[in-house]
């Protein structure tokens, strides 16, 4: 209070001393513009694999330099270091990495006896993402220098690292980088010196999407179906092997020992406020360019588009819409395309989400319903079957999605649809009910005429359809057919 | 709509699994399929606005049925391990970030891949999902899609369980039931998503003496009971809670009866003797008891029984035992496996009144005195309870495989054994017992080793804080083990514990006598060459078994299902049995024949009803009539009872003759299975292994039904 006025004071001094009186006025903060990442500012300085993957060239770009000093800065160093950083998980959750990482820190922590593990999720399966796997073609050395930071700051003992099954020549180079590492006493025993002694394993997946879910994950690893548990209790209780274990996306691990290096302020300064750093992009689809790219997070989707990626296929017009961040976000129609900006909250408050950062665009060729009839295709595939809703509504929705492709389907099934992803969003023990339910929900949300549209001229083709698709002409007017097929409802454009 | 409130931070109490037997999450150790967590305090609820206090880490579902809102389910049990995959159970929480009511939204889901076969499904009427679908689900359909439902294929599981997988809705209790129970590790889920499906991994019969327990479990009618398929609806039975005699646990069962036939049988649970589980034998074996029967007094003339009155048949053996010229020791009792308390207190009444103190037991070295004599109770009883085996770090097992003796018992040690670090010990004839165990030697003198305390078990033994000793009474003459109460005889029979408790064991002088008259009773085991051929022979049982064949005159008496009768089980537990159906045919309730009797032979019992009867098996023991208890014998008696056993036998020597195992085939042990259709292709598929393709049709139900 006192200081308050004493401030005002000054404030009015300095203001008489100008000898001019105005109104208070605010000033706006200047328009910060995000996007345009300076090549010095790139973490990933290899991820076109243009260079050496071994340990010479990933010394020469910079890593594993000083590592040690990191080590012996101790836990709660990193940790506050990856805090103020404002790192969020990069693998699609987007959970800020400094808080889940100190979970496996309790108070007594040290009285626990079991081993602890971090566990690096490569297990990248997202349809349209493909950033980890650049990461470790290129930059495995980040990675596994990021599993030793990153394990220290969570006292870990071991690091599994689950890849992916396809990933053959990732795997290869991931496994060349671990070896070499061992070699130069970088992991290991006495890792880097530094007196702490850390293991990393490579354990490689039999392709199921599933397998990507952290407890999926943890089940997987353990030598068991790949079906996520239930939570609580969450791993860092009971975990891998029943021990502490944290699962992180490859991207948050290979990123923490640059943070930890440049400080924290310089990641920080990236992006809006909390949604801070940098953030490899996968741009896939009609543009002219498709590539995997680190930017600012923030930077608004078109430029990052036409920055990158040489602009839409036949220009920015020619766009139909855009999904921002895998598979499992909604898709967004042109003109919200022009203005979210690619950041989590962003593309929260456009009910899409930044996912995994895969960007895929579709242009006015695409028929958006069959793209999304793909997706519900690929999630009834993928999912696991334990838990009911997903097992049954993944197929359901399958069923309802292949018919509304051609239109063979009831107008009204559209909000029988719809009530059917409610049914499974947030009731699966995992996120794959949710991630089966959102493209839908996105596709009727901006692209239901063009549902509606369909629906209608298969009517006219071939007259009233059912629910559940069959046509009214193929049932037998002799027979009592029960009235809830909606076979008497009439629709806009029936021929009476 | 539940609403939850919770005071205290309900980070473990949401959906942490409810710890058992007091076992710690340190203490968890190696095997444990699914980790438990610690009990720690309690914590204070609200469910639907009323309050209520449950230890932490209870499950919520347990701790709203505590507060009296039934929670709908398929997939949770409160005897295994939480899946959490039905997701019908979903209630609202205060604060939680996911509040969802979704029981409507999951029963559709559910139905949407369910046949509509109700009206030809055999759990019709006590179907889970028949009676939560008219609670909670939607009263029309929405699922009309062109693609149709899922079919999935049946899996034949052998001759016990039926599988109709279409109706599967993939809640894994029998998976989990299998994995943790039973120890059927084959039985789990392959495929993924819409194309999970419950199964062997490869094409299997589910052996295991537990199977019949899926059939129990599963909330639909995926999988039902192959014998009693298309038998009945729930609603045409009567229910009658009484006590199973194929082991001796005494498992508490429900016999299921319609008219005068025994249905089915099922468990009831009981927390202290067998939880909810039966073995498959107590379970499918009733056939048994509609065929072979006796019905009707039997007299044999020649080389040929006939048919005659009870008056007829009773002064037949009033003049045999006059004709034999037996006189006191020389008239004999044999006390088969299936005898029930009160018959024989009257049966040894009866030849005590007449000057006899000649009782023998139906197994081998029956007619000698029990070495473990039957003074001291402690000596000849499962001292540490059936739920005290729980608590029992080490366990060695002596001559035993209670896996066939007792598969009730055999599940309760392999919980014990995936949960607690709980190590186990095996002499005699190596044998699978669904878990490890650490083997010692096959004899006797491995024992004396043990006792010696060579070998790294012996030391495991001596560091434990509560070992736990189980014999098979066959094998049981050659030990010293004083130990608290770790001291377990695992009787094999359901009349043996009872038979030692009223003292039914000859004399010294007795033993030695040659019987002249030989009463035996539901003694079907005998050796033919010990009754001597000039030997009067009296039957009294319900089937024509071995026994039958060897009498003079037989006498129907009731099975257990057709009489109200005490059984002793192993622990010393007397339970009452309950009659579900009558006799059949002329025969009678088994100790009422023996009054009957002893009217004829001129010393008429003092007992005219059965509650005069158990009041004077309260004069023997007052534990007879103590039901549903069991009674420590105190530490210092039990250990002068050891002693005066040690004594007994310090002069035997340690013979190195191995033990082998009493049961080599668990499906016939006695007249009951043994007269059982189901249990003989039991035998066949599982015993002897045979693959006579009981799956295809014309064969097992068929078989059952044509003599029903």
């Amino acid at each position: 209070m006192l200081r308050a006025s004493k401030q005002a004071a000054l404030i009015q001094q300095s203001a008489t001393a100008l000898g001019k009186r105005s109104f208070a006025t605010v000033a706006d903060p200047p328009v910060r513009h995000y996007g345009g990442l300076k090549d010095q500012d790139r973490i990933f300085t290899n991820a076109y694999c243009r260079h050496d993957h071994g340990l010479k060239g990933a010394m020469a770009r910079g890593d594993w330099h000083r590592t040690k000093d990191i080590v012996l800065k101790g836990d709660s160093w990193i940790i506050q270091t990856i805090k103020d950083s404002g790192l969020r998980g990069r693998g699609g959750a987007g959970f800020p990495s400094g808080l889940k990482w100190s979970f496996m820190n309790k108070p007594g922590w040290e009285k626990d006896k079991r081993p602890r593990y971090l566990v690096v999720n490569a297990d990248e399966g997202e349809p349209g993402t493909c950033k980890d796997r650049e990461i470790l073609r290129g930059d495995p050395h980040k990675l596994v220098e990021g599993c030793l930071v990153a394990g220290r700051a969570m006292n870990a003992t071991a690091a599994y690292i689950y890849i992916r099954g396809e990933f053959v020549q990732e795997a290869e180079h991931l496994q060349q980088a671990i070896t070499e590492a061992y070699r130069a006493g970088l992991i290991g025993k006495n890792a880097c010196g530094s007196g702490y002694s850390f293991d990393v394993y490579v354990h490689r997946g039999a392709g199921a999407y599933i397998c990507g879910e952290e407890t999926a994950l943890i089940e997987s690893l353990e030598g068991k179906q790949g079906k996520p548990r239930l939570k609580p209790p969450f791993p860092a209780d009971v975990g891998l092997f029943g021990c502490p274990t944290t699962v992180a996306n490859v991207e948050t691990v290979a990123v923490a020992p640059t943070i930890c290096r440049r400080g924290a302020p310089w990641f920080a300064g990236f992006g809006r406020k909390r949604n801070e750093g940098t953030k490899l992009f996968c741009i896939s689809g009609h543009v002219n360019n498709p590539c995997v790219v680190e930017e600012e997070m923030s930077i608004p989707l078109r430029e990052l588009i036409e920055r990158h990626c040489g602009g839409v296929r036949g220009g920015w017009d020619n766009l139909l819409g855009i999904v921002p961040g895998g598979s499992s976000v909604p898709v967004l129609p042109k003109d919200m395309c022009a203005e979210v900006l690619m950041d989590y909250d962003s593309l929260k408050d456009a009910q899409s989400g930044l996912g995994t950062g895969a960007v895929i665009v579709m242009d006015k060729s695409t028929d958006i319903v069959a793209a999304i009839a793909r997706f519900s295709s690929f999630y009834k595939h993928e999912s696991c079957g334990q838990c009911t809703p997903c097992r049954e509504g993944t197929t359901w929705m399958m069923n309802m999605m292949n018919r509304m492709v051609e239109g063979s389907a009831h107008r009204r099934e559209i909000d029988m649809l719809l009530e059917l992803t409610k049914q499974v969003e947030g009731r699966t023990i995992c996120a794959l009910g949710d991630a089966a339910a959102w493209p839908i929900q996105g596709l009727m949300r901006h692209f239901r005429p063009e549902v509606e549209k369909r629906i209608d001229s298969f009517r006219a083709e071939h007259g009233g359809v059912l629910f559940g698709g069959r046509l009214k002409s193929e049932i037998d007017p002799t027979l009592a057919t029960p009235d809830n097929l909606g076979a008497n409802l009439i629709e806009p454009g029936d021929r009476m | 709509m539940l609403r939850l409130l919770s005071r205290r931070a309900p980070a473990t109490g949401q959906l942490g699994k409810v710890a058992r037997g007091g076992s710690s999450q340190h203490k968890a150790g190696r095997r444990s399929i699914a980790s438990t967590s610690a009990r720690q305090a309690d914590i204070t609820l609200t469910v639907d606005g009323k309050e209520v206090t449950v230890p932490q880490g209870t499950a919520l579902i347990q701790a709203c049925e505590a507060a009296g809102a039934v929670i709908p389910r398929f997939c949770y049990h409160d005897r295994l391990a939480i899946a959490g995959n039905c997701r019908m159970c979903l209630v609202e929480v205060e604060r939680s970030p996911k509040p969802v009511a979704s029981c409507e939204g999951v029963m559709e889901f559910l139905l949407a891949n369910h046949p509509l076969d109700c009206p030809i499904c055999d759990q019709g009427g006590e179907c889970d999902l028949q009676d939560q679908a008219m609670r909670y689900g939607s009263d029309r359909t929405r699922f009309h899609e062109i693609t149709g439902k899922r079919a999935v294929e049946d899996k034949d599981l052998g001759p016990l369980v039926k599988t109709s997988m279409n109706r599967c809705i993939q809640c894994t209790r029998c998976v989990r039931f299998a994995n943790e129970v039973a120890g059927v590790e084959e039985l789990g889920t392959t495929g993924r998503g819409n194309d999970l499906q419950i199964g062997m991994y490869v094409e299997k019969t589910m052996d295991s003496e537990l199977s019949g327990n899926v059939v129990d479990l599963c909330p639909v009618g995926a999988l039902t009971s192959k014998p009693y398929a298309f038998h009945a609806r729930p609603w045409e039975l009567k229910n009658t809670e009484s006590i199973d005699v194929m082991d001796a646990l005494g498992s508490n069962i429900r016999v299921d009866s319609r008219g005068v036939q025994v249905m089915r049988i099922q468990p009831r649970t009981n927390d202290d003797v067998n939880e909810e589980w039966i073995s498959d034998k107590t379970r499918y074996a009733y056939d048994g008891l509609r065929f072979q029967r006796l019905t009707t007094p039997l007299i044999k003339q020649g080389e040929r029984f006939v048919p005659a009155t009870w008056e007829e048949a009773l002064q037949a053996i009033a003049d045999g035992l006059a004709s034999s010229g037996a006189k006191d020791d020389e008239i004999q009792a044999v006390a088969g496996h299936l005898a029930d308390t009160e018959s024989l207190v009257a049966l040894k009444d009866l030849l005590n009144r007449l000057g006899s103190d000649n009782f023998a037991l139906d197994q081998p070295n029956g007619n000698a005195p029990p070495v473990h004599g039957v003074d001291v109770r402690s000596n000849y009883l499962f001292n540490s309870t059936i739920p005290g085996l729980e608590e029992a770090d080490v366990i060695l097992l002596v001559g035993t495989n209670p896996r066939h003796e007792a598969a009730v018992l055999n599940s309760r040690i392999r919980k014990s054994w995936l949960h607690t670090p709980l190590e186990v010990g095996l002499i005699g004839e190596r044998v699978d017992t669904a878990y490890g165990y650490e083997y010692l030697g096959p004899d006797a003198k491995a024992l004396a080793e043990f006792i010696a305390g060579k070998g790294p078990f012996a030391a495991k033994f001596k560091a434990a804080k509560k070992p736990l000793v189980i014999f098979v009474e066959k094998n049981k003459n050659t030990f010293v083990t004083p130990d608290w109460n770790g001291f377990c005889v695992l009787h094999r029979v359901a009349s043996r514990p009872a038979a030692y408790e009223i003292g039914f064991v000859p004399s010294k002088k007795a033993s030695t006598t040659k019987p002249k008259f030989i009463y035996l009773l539901n003694a079907d085991e005998v050796d033919p060459k010990s009754i001597p051929s000039d030997a009067f022979v009296v039957y009294q049982g319900h089937h024509g078994d071995l026994g039958a064949s060897l009498a003079d005159v037989c006498l129907p008496g009731a099975a257990y299902t057709e009489k109200s009768t005490t059984w002793v089980n192993t622990e010393g537990r007397a339970q009452l049995g309950r009659a579900a159906v009558p006799p059949p045919g002329a025969s009678r309730e088994d100790w009422k024949i023996i009054r009957a009797l002893s009217e004829v032979l001129g010393t008429p019992l003092p007992y005219d009803d059965v509650l005069t009867l158990r009041d004077r098996m309260w004069e023997i023991s007052p534990t007879l009539v103590r039901y549903d208890v069991t009674e420590r014998t105190s530490a210092d008696l039990a250990l002068s009872g050891l002693k005066t056993l040690a004594e007994a036998t310090s002069t035997a020597k340690a013979t190195g003759k191995p033990f082998t195992k009493p049961i080599s085939n668990f499906y016939q042990t006695d007249p009951i299975s043994r007269a059982s259709v189901t249990m003989a292709q039991c035998t066949r598929a599982f015993a002897v292994g045979e693959n006579y393709g009981f799956s295809e049709p014309k064969t097992a139900s068929e078989a059952a039904t044509a003599h029903a």
